[in-house]
């Protein structure tokens, strides 16, 4: 990491508050690195994980917010099983981007977000997932229409894609949930 | 027996055939799998790496609608097995937060190949088995979610399981010994960032071919399809074959690969073809 001046007057605590109550010991931290070391994803991130938390223990949550760590991220674990103090790294990342999202900063990887939504329309639509309508949303919003053509009509002629979609019941259930259920009580 | 089956979407898409192997094979060992009626996805990554709440309300529905049956779950998808245990976890800690009054169902949620891989039911199928793999060199391969994190699977050995060694062993197939068996494929990114997924998979491919594999078994239906869709074509030819862990034992124990299964991978599935050939059964009548 470049050379950085981090002084505690910039700490957001708020955030430090949030990964409290989330059971993210981010101050456990001893940067022994065997996070980053096990990272399968690490060689393309621009934070490095053992960065991440460090990072988190100081505050520094725009940094973060800003990264292409936390939306490159698999959420594959590796991280926080290894950890020897068991912190919840992984856990971190998913607050990341969820806080990224909410603040409406501009994702440094815009396109894993926008697969994320579509992959989320579909259940709120459907309360499954469809994966033709998934991807041909996620087509249209990323403007990535050309990329795996070939794939995709490969699986198609294999049938491996399910032609028309199938509603469950409880489908208002299921939009109660996107709409934010149990979080009127300001969570 | 009897247990409660969610399938989970991708077994009604991409690994459909997942699904009809899963289900031949319970009927074989006469469990009675009941689909949870009504069931909805669980989230997978995409939920809770973006939003916390959904991504737990979604697998907890799943849970109240299996609970009164109270049998146990089965789970044939690694990271539905893991929402759903994620889920499990946060209802038993704090069913008032989710909106539920009581929470305390004594039932388990089982992911396949732990559930196939305990003494008796190994032992049943081994005594099925029509056709043995004849010592295909297999690197069995489960990626993350079935293990990670095992505070939330309650994986016992997360770092060097050997569920489907032991399932491929009962079947005559010879698992390799290799370094890349929990490593992530990065399924979750397959489609917004493929660069990325070529790299990792030519990295478990190259692996599992230098410890002398020329077939993969998994039981995740991210990592069959990554896997086998990601194998780079440019350099070099699709070499390694995907199978689920129910495609092998089914095809053990009817002693048959069908033409409609061969037909469902993207890589060729010769190597298998070839032990169930007719020109296989007769060099070992033969002999």
């Amino acid at each position: 990491m470049d050379k950085t001046c981090i002084s505690p007057d910039d700490r957001n605590e708020k955030f430090l508050r949030k990964l409290k109550a989330r059971n993210i010991d981010v101050q456990a931290c001893y940067q022994c690195g065997r996070c980053s070391s096990g990272c399968p994803i690490g060689d393309f991130f621009d934070l490095n994980v053992m960065e991440v938390v460090r990072l988190a223990g100081y505050g520094q949550e725009d940094k973060l917010l800003h990264s292409h760590t936390i939306w490159l991220c698999a959420a594959c674990e590796t991280c926080a099983t290894r950890c020897p103090n068991e912190i919840e790294i992984a856990g971190l990342m998913d607050v990341l981007r969820e806080l990224a999202l909410r603040r409406g900063i501009a994702p440094a990887e815009p396109r894993i977000p926008l697969f994320h939504q579509s992959f989320l329309g579909s259940i709120r639509s459907w309360g499954r997932v469809w994966e033709i309508g998934m991807i041909a949303n996620y087509k249209v919003k990323s403007g990535d229409l050309a990329g795996d053509m070939k794939l995709g009509l490969n699986m198609f002629l294999k049938g491996k894609l399910k032609l028309v979609p199938h509603s469950i019941k409880g489908t208002s259930e299921i939009k109660e949930i996107f709409s934010g259920k149990g979080k009127e009580y300001d969570r | 027996m009897k247990l409660s089956y969610y399938p989970g979407c991708s077994l009604e898409g991409t690994a459909l055939d997942y699904d009809q192997s899963v289900r031949a094979i319970c009927r074989k060992l006469e469990i009675d799998l009941v689909e949870i009626p009504g069931w909805n996805c669980c989230g997978a990554s995409s939920a809770h790496m973006t939003d916390h709440e959904t991504g737990l309300r979604l697998p907890i529905r799943n849970l109240l609608l299996a609970a009164p049956a109270g049998h146990d779950i089965l789970v044939p998808c690694a990271a539905c097995f893991q929402r759903l245990k994620a889920a499990d976890k946060a209802l038993r800690v704090d069913p008032g937060f989710w909106d539920v009054g009581h929470y305390k169902p004594d039932f388990n949620i089982l992911h396949i190949s732990s559930f196939l891989a305990q003494p008796e039911i190994l032992a049943a199928m081994e005594a099925k088995v029509a056709r043995n793999l004849g010592g295909l060199p297999i690197a069995c391969y489960y990626g993350c979610l079935s293990l990670r994190n095992p505070r939330i699977t309650d994986a016992a050995n997360w770092e060097r399981p050997e569920t489907l060694e032991r399932i491929m062993t009962a079947l005559g197939a010879r698992p390799v010994a290799w370094s890349h068996k929990t490593e992530c494929c990065s399924g979750s990114l397959t489609m917004a960032r493929p660069d990325i997924a070529e790299k990792l998979v030519s990295d478990i491919v190259t692996a599992a071919v230098k410890a002398g594999a020329t077939a993969m078994v998994t039981d995740c239906p991210m990592c069959q399809a990554n896997v086998e869709s990601r194998q780079s074509g440019e350099t070099h030819a699709p070499v390694m074959p995907v199978f689920f862990v129910t495609e092998l034992l089914d095809a053990a124990i009817t002693g048959t690969y069908p033409l409609k299964q061969q037909k469902v991978h993207l890589v060729s599935s010769g190597v298998l073809t070839g032990i169930f050939s007719d020109a296989a059964m007769k060099k070992e009548v033969s002999a």
